[in-house]
């Protein structure tokens, strides 16, 4: 039998509870490349992507996610980066952001 | 042990009080506003001026944008031009929302004196009546905090377990107009208000502090009246319960109409919905108004304080207080005529004739 | 024959003061509330961004004082201040012919922001607190267990307008990072979070700090004020904020939280303003005649400011800040 109808779902939390997530890819990402942790969300990055403005992208946003172990999608978003490396050029920061690109796409592959 | 809890200390008139009403409290918690005026009237000598001419403060209106702001000012001044005709100076409200319907509109008088102008001469237009502004103005919450001590003395039950001796764990929950608009108008202001916890320490329970002490239980007023949108009200309270579960609260004490409603209402809906529930051995946890708690302290008879119309069962909680009852006459009303019974519920651990089976 | 300066207040602006005026030959009293000189510094650990050991500085302070000729009184509560004088608290009365007030600053109350339960849980702590800790040379939770998640959280009584406190303490900010950076130190496996508004790093070599910080020591860095603390049931602390640069609220439960605790002006300026005619500012610092030019002379003729009396500053500038208050008290006296 199945449960009972009432005209309305419980809307699911949108909290980020970091003690649910499991950190351990975010840490093996920032471990492997611990310059993305100086990213001080300025958003020059966003601001020039091919791909952001043209689409939903938003390649500061998706690594702070992934940074707080919210990996769901990370990857198929990351797929929409063109690897022109306009970011790469505008970061104060100096992070290789390409190289972000492709270490959340091979660690988060199967997410 | 928790200093800021007393920090904030409201003045609460001792007697001549003049009653305002909820208007939604007598159809879900029946019997908790006659136990108020029984209780300040026979219990405590107090006296309490039951007005029939009062109406609704119309704040369920109000916050759901159909009343407008000069509107249920005039019906403010209204309740209180009785309250003046009746010779009382001390406000005393059964609800929270309404509670926070007076402070809120007092304030804007005295922030804003031409809105008190204006009430003033709308009420006059309206009525010829003349307003008086209260004296003192009190959640009925606060008035029962004030005779806490009163109360604790004539105590037939304490909140403790007969059988092991420990206080029982009660999660109190505020309701967040009582301190979140103005906290310095509720006991303890708004991150520790004591107005409940006083009374639970009081009567011998033990106030339990969890992390989701403080949030919403939901109602939201327009969130709720839309069906489209009670997920997000039913939420709130599985967020609270989610929280509070791991303590093992005995039950719930609410300080609002609308609070009490959800907390009881919803652990039925997320049962019914998800099958969850977050008592022990599977029954939901019992949800009262302060009124029910005091009057089962009192001695009162819990079919008496209307605690069959809850949604889950209070027998668990009145065997814990040692309290005896009459199962037979949980559905007898006044003159002893069968008043109906509610089908059974996962919240109650009832046969599962209608619901899938989630408790094997 | 020389004249007498009071200093008011015996921190390091107050010793500077003193060391540079009685160098050039100038009597000085310099008055101390508490039994012991140094003020704040008294009680901290390390100093940023140099991670200095806080009593090398007031040591040094302290041993040229003492071959100095500086007259030194402490346990002397300073309850008035005018152009010709001081009154301590016991009533005596002192007479000088040039007042120096460098009284500094109030730590910030925590227990005043209810909602981070400071004095309420256990394991809520403050920066003051941590300073005590590395002091004693024990860091612990209130069990005495490692902590193996730290929050820290920045502006707490600063650039918040519900405890009346407009203003940037300045400091705190580098503050956070360094302490993280020590508490990161000592427990390398425990996980560090600073949650900020905005990250202030205004000194030479604090930017390079902040990102020694998060990169060499991989502290996170979450942009987003925690509005509630709560007890979880084995004893932690829940924290909430928005983790605005992805636009979602955050929760989650650490071992150990860390008020940044900003500095809150003096009660006691408004009563030096009263009775001598001096101007506050609206944060309660007292007002010097100009920021630039005159910025440790008062608008009264004869009364001097030196340090965080005026406004939040850093050790290094309050010492600087005591020289040019030194060297405008001699042009003063030559001239009177």
């Amino acid at each position: 039998m199945a449960a009972m109808n009432f005209g309305f779902g419980i809307n699911r939390p949108r909290v980020i509870d970091l003690d649910r997530n499991n950190l351990r890819k975010s840490d093996e990402i920032l471990r492997e490349m611990p310059e993305l942790q100086t990213c001080i969300g300025c958003g020059a990055c966003t601001a020039l992507c091919t791909a952001g403005n043209l689409t939903s992208f938003n390649f500061r946003r998706v690594h702070t996610l992934v940074r707080r172990g919210e990996y769901e999608g990370a990857y198929e978003e990351m797929n929409k980066c063109m690897l022109c490396g306009k970011c790469r050029l505008a970061c104060p920061r100096g992070i290789n952001t390409r190289g972000v690109v492709m270490l959340i796409k091979r660690k988060l592959g199967d997410f | 042990m928790n200093r800021n809890w007393k920090e904030y200390q409201k003045e609460i008139a001792d007697d001549r009080y003049y009653y305002a009403r909820s208007c939604i409290r007598q159809n879900f918690f029946p019997g908790s506003e006659k136990a108020f005026l029984d209780i300040m009237r026979n219990d405590l000598g107090r006296d309490c001026f039951d007005d029939p001419l009062h109406t609704s403060c119309t704040g369920i209106g109000y916050h759901a944008d159909i009343v407008p702001l000069d509107t249920i000012m005039a019906v403010v001044a209204r309740q209180f031009a009785l309250m003046g005709e009746a010779g009382y100076e001390n406000f005393i409200s059964s609800c929270i929302t309404s509670f926070g319907i007076y402070t809120e509109i007092l304030a804007t008088w005295e922030e804003f004196p031409e809105t008190e102008e204006r009430a003033r001469e709308n009420l006059y237009k309206a009525t010829g009546r003349t307003l008086v502004k209260p004296k003192n103005l009190s959640h009925t919450s606060d008035v029962v905090f004030h005779h806490r001590e009163a109360i604790a003395a004539r105590a037939r039950h304490r909140l403790v377990n007969v059988l092991t001796g420990e206080p029982l764990r009660v999660v109190e929950h505020i309701g967040c107009h009582y301190a979140k608009i103005f906290p310095k108008s509720g006991v303890g202001g708004s991150e520790f208000p004591y107005v409940l916890a006083g009374m639970i320490e009081s009567w011998g329970g033990e106030c339990v502090d969890y992390p989701e002490r403080r949030h919403c239980c939901g109602f939201g007023f327009r969130n709720y009246l839309v069906q489209a949108n009670r997920g997000y009200s039913v939420a709130n309270t599985q967020k609270k319960m989610e929280s509070m579960a791991p303590y093992k609260p005995d039950f719930i004490v609410a300080n609002c109409p609308g609070c009490a409603m959800f907390l009881d209402k919803w652990q039925y809906t997320i049962a019914e919905m998800e099958g969850t529930t977050y008592g022990e051995n599977g029954h939901g946890i019992p949800v009262l108004t302060y009124e029910e708690m005091a009057g089962l302290v009192l001695g009162y008879d819990p079919w008496a304080l209307g605690m069959q119309m809850h949604q889950v069962d209070v027998e668990p909680l009145l065997d814990k207080m040692g309290i005896e009852y009459d199962p037979a006459a949980k559905y007898l009303g006044m003159n002893g005529k069968y008043i109906g019974q509610p089908a059974s519920a996962i919240v109650n651990c009832g046969s599962q004739d209608t619901i899938y089976n989630i408790k094997q | 024959m020389a004249r007498r300066v009071i200093i008011v207040g015996g921190g390091v602006a107050g010793i500077q003061t003193a060391l540079t005026l009685s160098q050039r030959g100038i009597p000085t009293l310099l008055l101390e509330r508490e039994s012991e000189l140094g003020g704040k510094l008294t009680g901290w650990h390390k100093l940023f961004p140099s991670f200095t050991p806080a009593h090398e500085v007031l040591d040094e302070l302290r041993q040229r004082l003492n071959g100095s000729g500086v007259e030194v009184r402490t346990q002397c509560e300073v309850c008035h201040v005018e152009r010709s004088g001081v009154t301590l608290a016991s009533g005596e009365r002192l007479a000088a012919d040039a007042v120096v007030v460098t009284t500094g600053f109030t730590l910030f109350d925590a227990r005043v922001k209810e909602e981070y339960g400071y004095g309420i849980y256990d394991n809520v702590y403050t920066t003051a607190d941590i300073e005590r800790m590395l002091n004693e040379g024990r860091v612990a939770m209130r069990d005495g267990s490692a902590p193996r998640r730290i929050a820290f959280l920045h502006c707490v009584g600063s650039r918040d307008e519900k405890v009346c406190q407009h203003h940037c303490s300045k400091v705190c900010c580098i503050t956070g990072v360094k302490q993280a950076m020590e508490l990161k130190e000592m427990f390398p496996e425990a996980d560090v979070f600073n949650f900020y508004m905005d990250i202030r790093m205004f000194g030479p070599g604090y930017e390079e700090m902040y990102r020694d910080a998060q990169q060499r020591l991989n502290i996170h860095f979450v942009r987003g004020r925690i509005s509630e603390a709560s007890p979880t049931l084995d004893g932690r602390v829940q924290i909430k904020a928005e983790d605005t640069l992805t636009g979602r609220p955050l929760k989650m439960s650490v071992d150990m939280l860390i008020l940044i605790i900003g500095m809150r002006s003096n009660a006691s300026n408004a009563v030096f303003a009263a009775d001598a005619g001096l101007q506050c500012q609206p944060s309660g610092f007292l007002a010097p005649r100009d920021l630039f030019l005159h910025n440790t002379e008062s608008n009264v003729g004869g009364i001097f400011y030196a340090g965080a009396v005026t406004a939040p500053k850093n050790i290094g500038e309050s010492l600087s800040e005591a020289v040019v208050a030194a060297d405008r008290v001699t042009e003063y006296l030559k001239r009177a």
